[in-house]
């Protein structure tokens, strides 16, 4: 029951406010903030039920759901999920309480709403072990988000808010179409993934359903050039929204790769991962280079997150133990300094109303509480050892290092460099240089409950960083059961002689 | 020596307590007595750990401290653990030794800033990174300290944050510094996959017999890649002297004594895998002289007082990476001991003079005839001015001296002629920026400018680096071959080449020593004869002399060349990527893909208009669809009849 709860208790607390009176915003703040909390706390108890020592799925709940079709309701939980989890836990009782962007008192109730249903949603996604199951939490997770970008949105909400929609939804439609296929093509009348991993399909059939399953996930993440609705969503979108779409959603896309793209399709993932390896390395050096001209910080923040989000794809299409495990690691560690820093550009929209790099300089003067917090956050997306950033991309340049698509770690590497380019000259911008007079007269340093919503995340940063055993410790053995799984099922026979090694470049 | 760590303890808990609380709850007395205590506290331990480990036979003098499991995952175990060996106490002591007097010196100079409290937090985070580095047992530690002290010197050289040029200088060295560790890290993917590990002992044990030569020299090559960057050699020295942003007892203490030595350590550290590529020698050696070269010329004619001394710290980096390069890094290690007492003795000095003429003035064309109204401050200076200059019995001269004699000795003729030149070049310079600042008619503004001794809390601390460049030359007299500095060392560098297999020498000791001092003399008379005397050269001679001035005023144009090189066409490249290619290419499609689809099917229009609940309807209607073709499929294959082959 463990798992049912953390997932549908936000569903509940969604529904309570639904029934509240609207006018009660006390009221619903409370529920929201405590549903949420309590989400968190069946978080941190299923971090101490969880068994590291084991490395497949555990707590798993199974019961029937449609029989007929061999639909089964089916979650289950290991190290890789355990950490996706966690994060989904920490990020949203932050984004119910910021007293940051557009959302008004009056409009609280569906906002709570929303955000809590799309909770469910993703907790969803990273526990189902059944596909139609994962389907149903796959979609609902749009719904939300589109409403969220639609009602609260920017100028071009509207736009960005259908251009999000269509564009996720098509993806997505392509996996419908995939697990049907392999449902039939299995013919085992199940859904259940861990039946349908043993599955040997044919070559061509294979292929066709890794790249339909890869489509859906890849425009999520998004993996470039399937990002192009990320600069006008993540822009359009309010704080939170942005929030839960860069630190929540974009794992989702991730999660659904390692999950389902590997363990699945390991035959045409093995062909295609140098071209995908091409696209993650495409994407980070794209990302960071295009970062470094945007005036908007919320534009520059965005483009940074897809060049990170191609470090993180980058691991997990390699594919070696350290590599996956780092990328792993990574996607929590980039849900909380994506989150920090866009809950920054949130602060610094709330007091100056402004977006744009050039209307800043010296807000370290004004706000030098504020700047120190945002100094740690920065540094995590640099990259900066002592914060967490730096144990992930280590880990993930290693690790790639280790397989034989040395050649992308080499070039991956170049991202140290880039993500100092622009966010030190954000950095720069923003909070050095003189001070603007226009500033000060809205400037007040940070609010005492504003540092509580800030604190906890730069220590989360600090705290893997210095100490990112315990995260390993519980990642490492499913990564390892999740990689020999797969190569339990290659056809070709890959040799595992270069030192960690697990894949070998295809030969003709 | 179990507690050795208590050395990095104080520093961090200096820093925390400054940083959180010392705008707050501390009184200024309180950070003023944290600040400098805790890297007080922390040289006790360096020489508490010392001691300790004279007390050792020197074949035990090397300690590993394990502290924490930090990277743990896969085949990788990266600890949180610290190597006590000769190497490394030289180092502690050097960081917190000099550290803990610029510290002391900081109280006076910074006490009327307003982000005093910032500003100590900081420095003892510097410390603490410093020593982390220095006192890691492996790469990836090692790695971790230099990011740390690339953030401190980012944070330090920003510490005016509000001046463009600060602000920029900060990004500049971060940046810069960054291409370099670009590869150190590379550097670090090769040696944890050859080895397997990042710990030092293993590696250096393993070394000879798995590396082959092209990946050794790949390896050593990266590491220097790295070291480049962050000891300012060519081609990445271009942020050190606008590093010269930060307040000066910064500049004294990472951007001249400890930090940017760094790059020199990093090769001492590993210079067995050096040993095993002479191609990389060979590079670090030549890097380094012709660094020392270039550099020094620059310092000829830079009228900016900090300037003059961050080329001339550039260029006697440059001479500790010759020593490394041919092999001499016992003799690279005390230059940079002595360097470090020198170059923080003038900056300091340096600042003292700024402070007398009421803050930031650095423009020597500015100042002139101070040695009446700063007597101590003129006399400090000009004993570093003369050990940089290589006058004895200071400490300068015995360091330099030994670099050079090595070089030729262990037959590096070109390099230590290049040396020898430049030698004289830094007699002239030095001695030119002491007569500028001190000597000759004042030319500053008498009237709004009243220079003024500084407090004795400035005055002790530049006394006590006075007293160590006089005397600090006793670590190792080379010239009567009394060397209780080399034979600390020589645990660690004990496979020092060819020191047995000497060449017949073209020159003799004597010979070299003469020919050094005949090269001071020269750079200190010319000196001598331009800003005291006053002599002119001929008209003729100075005309032809003015292109190279520009030349040599404008640093033979490097940042306008890397700017046109690199800042504008990548700017160019990102411009393009951001808006044609995003924005118009590639969004470009999907919007005609949507308006594709948007003209095929006229209903979808309303969907572009925003009535997405229809659009919803749809959805759920094609689900239903589809799962009902589902059930019917799956009732039928429950029959028997389905398609779906096991």
């Amino acid at each position: 029951m463990w798992l049912t709860a953390i997932v549908f208790l936000p569903a509940v607390g969604a529904l309570l406010i639904a029934l509240l009176p609207r006018e009660n915003v006390g009221l619903t703040r409370a529920v929201a903030l405590l549903a949420s909390l309590a989400t968190l706390g069946l978080g941190v108890g299923l971090f101490f039920a969880f068994d590291p020592g084991q490395p497949g799925m555990q707590l798993i709940e199974e019961a029937p759901w449609i029989p007929a079709l061999g639909v089964s309701y089916k979650l289950g939980v290991d190290g890789i999920s355990l950490l996706l989890v966690l994060l989904t836990v920490v990020i949203v009782p932050l984004l119910l309480v910021a007293p940051w962007g557009r959302v008004e008192d009056a409009s609280y109730k569906p906002f709570a709403a929303l955000v809590l249903l799309l909770e469910t949603a993703v907790l969803g996604v990273f526990l189902a072990l059944d596909l139609v199951l994962f389907y149903v939490f796959w979609e609902a997770m749009l719904i939300p988000m589109y409403f969220l970008i639609g009602l609260w949105g920017g100028e071009r909400r509207a736009y960005a808010a259908i251009k999000f929609f269509l564009y996720t939804m098509a993806a997505s439609v392509l996996m419908l179409v995939a697990i049907v296929v392999l449902y039939v093509a299995a013919g085992l009348g199940t859904f259940d993934l861990m039946q349908l991993q043993g599955v040997q399909l044919g070559r061509s059939v294979e292929f066709w359903l890794f790249l339909a399953f890869v489509a859906a996930f890849a425009v999520k993440v998004p993996v470039w050039p399937l990002h192009s609705w990320l600069p006008d969503a993540y822009a359009e979108a309010p704080f939170a929204g942005t929030v839960l779409l860069s630190a929540l959603m974009s794992k989702a896309g991730l999660y659904g790769l390692i999950r389902f793209g590997w363990t699945l399709f390991p035959n045409a993932a093995y062909e295609l991962a140098p071209w995908l390896l091409g696209l993650a390395l495409v994407g980070l050096l794209y990302g960071a280079l295009v970062a470094t001209v945007q005036r908007d910080l919320k534009r520059m923040v965005a483009y940074s997150s897809l060049s990170h989000l191609g470090l993180v794809a980058l691991g997990i299409f390699a594919f070696g133990p350290l590599s996956l495990a780092g990328s792993v690691l990574q996607m929590v560690n980039h849900g909380i300094y994506i989150a920090a820093l866009f809950l920054s550009l949130a602060v610094l929209w709330e007091r100056f109303a402004r977006r744009n790099v050039d209307e800043f300089g010296g807000v370290m003067r004004f706000m030098p509480r504020f700047a120190a917090l945002f100094l740690v956050f920065m540094l995590a997306s640099v990259a900066l050892p002592g914060t967490n950033g730096f144990v992930g991309e280590v880990l993930i340049l290693l690790g790639t290092f280790l397989t034989p698509h040395k050649a992308y770690a080499v070039v991956a590497a170049l991202i140290a460099v880039l993500s100092a380019i622009y966010m030190l000259w954000m950095t720069q911008r923003v909070f050095h240089n003189p001070p603007n007079p226009e500033l000060e007269p809205r400037a007040r340093d940070l609010s005492i409950k504003e540092v509580a919503l800030l604190v906890p995340l730069a220590l989360l940063i600090l705290g893997i960083g210095i100490y990112p055993k315990p995260l390993l410790a519980r990642v490492e053995p499913s990564v390892e059961a999740l990689i020999a799984q797969a190569q339990s099922r290659l056809e070709r026979v890959h040799d595992p002689q270069a030192q960690g090694a697990v894949v070998e470049e295809a030969t003709p | 020596m179990e507690l050795a760590w208590l050395g990095l303890l104080f520093p961090l808990l200096g820093a925390l307590l400054n940083g959180l609380l010392g705008r707050s709850v501390l009184s200024k007395r309180a950070v003023s007595g944290i600040g400098p205590g805790a890297v007080g506290l922390a040289f006790g331990v360096a020489v508490w750990v010392w001691l300790d480990l004279l007390k050792r036979p020197p074949e035990e003098r090397s300690v590993t401290l394990k502290l924490f499991d930090w990277i743990a995952v896969g085949g990788l175990d990266a600890p949180v653990s610290l190597l006590i060996d000769p190497l490394s106490v030289v180092m502690m002591l050097v960081v917190t030794g000099v550290g803990f007097l610029i510290h002391v010196y900081s109280v006076g100079y910074m006490g009327h800033d307003p982000d005093y409290p910032r500003y100590f937090a900081w420095l003892n985070l510097f410390t603490f990174s410093m020593l982390l580095l220095v006192m890691a047992d492996n790469f990836l530690l090692l790695f971790v300290g230099w990011e740390l002290v690339g953030l401190c010197s980012y944070l330090l050289i920003g510490f005016w944050f509000t001046r463009p040029s600060a602000a920029a200088a900060a990004k500049k060295a971060f940046i810069t510094t960054r291409v370099g560790d670009f590869g150190f890290m590379v550097g670090l993917l090769l040696i944890f996959a050859t080895f397997g590990t990042f710990s030092y002992g293993p590696i250096f044990e393993q070394a000879p017999q798995v590396l082959s030569p092209g990946l050794a020299t790949a390896i050593t090559l990266l590491l220097f890649a790295g070291a480049v960057g962050k000891s300012a050699q060519i081609p990445l020295h271009v942020w050190l002297p606008d590093a010269m942003e930060g307040p000066t007892p910064v500049s004294a203490l990472i951007h001249a004594a400890t930090m940017v030595t760094a790059g020199v350590y990093l090769v001492a550290r590993a210079h067995v895998l050096y040993e095993l590529a002479p191609v990389s020698m060979a590079v670090v050696a030549a890097v380094g002289v012709v660094t020392a070269f270039f550099a020094a010329t620059i310092a000829l004619v830079n009228p900016d007082i900090k300037r003059v001394l961050a080329y001339s710290t550039i260029s006697q980096l440059g001479y500790m990476f010759l020593a490394a390069g041919v092999g001499a890094y016992a003799a690279g290690l005390f230059h940079l001991t002595s360097h470090a007492f020198m170059k923080a003795l003038l900056f300091l000095a340096a600042g003292s003079v700024m402070h007398a003429l009421g803050g930031e003035e650095t423009d020597m064309r500015r100042m002139g005839g101070l040695n009446r109204h700063l007597p101590t401050t003129w006399k400090v200076f000009l004993i570093g001015a003369l050990a940089m200059s290589g006058v004895p019995p200071l400490v300068g001269f015995f360091s330099k001296e030994l670099i050079l004699e090595e070089a030729f000795v262990l037959g590096h003729a070109g390099f230590w002629l290049l040396g020898l030149i430049t030698a004289g070049l830094t007699a002239f310079y030095m001695l030119r920026a002491h007569f500028l600042t001190f000597h000759g008619a004042p030319r500053y503004d008498a009237k709004s400018v009243h220079p003024h001794e500084s407090p004795p809390v400035m005055l002790w601390p530049l006394r006590a680096l006075a007293a160590l460049t006089v005397v600090g030359g006793a670590l190792w007299l080379s010239i009567v071959d009394f060397a209780p500095f080399e034979r600390f060392l020589e645990p660690v560098f004990r496979a020092e080449p060819a020191m047995e297999a000497r060449p017949a020498l073209a020159l003799g000791k004597g010979a070299l020593i003469a020919l050094s001092l005949g090269a001071a003399a020269a750079g200190i008379g010319l000196a001598w004869l331009l800003y005291i005397k006053g002599w002119r050269p001929a008209a003729g001679l100075r005309r032809l002399g003015r292109p190279l001035y520009a030349l040599l005023d404008n640093k033979y144009y490097v940042d306008e060349l890397y700017y046109a090189l690199f800042v504008a066409p990548g700017r160019a490249l990102a411009e393009l990527l951001s808006g044609p290619v995003d924005r118009g290419l590639l969004d470009g499609l999907v919007n005609g893909v949507g308006r594709l689809v948007d003209r095929v099917g006229g209903a979808l229009r309303r969907v572009e208009s925003g009535y997405i609940r229809a659009y919803l309807d749809w959805v759920l209607v094609g689900t239903l669809i589809v799962l009902v073709l589902l059930y019917v499929y799956a009732w039928g294959w429950s029959w028997g009849w389905g398609g779906g082959g096991r």
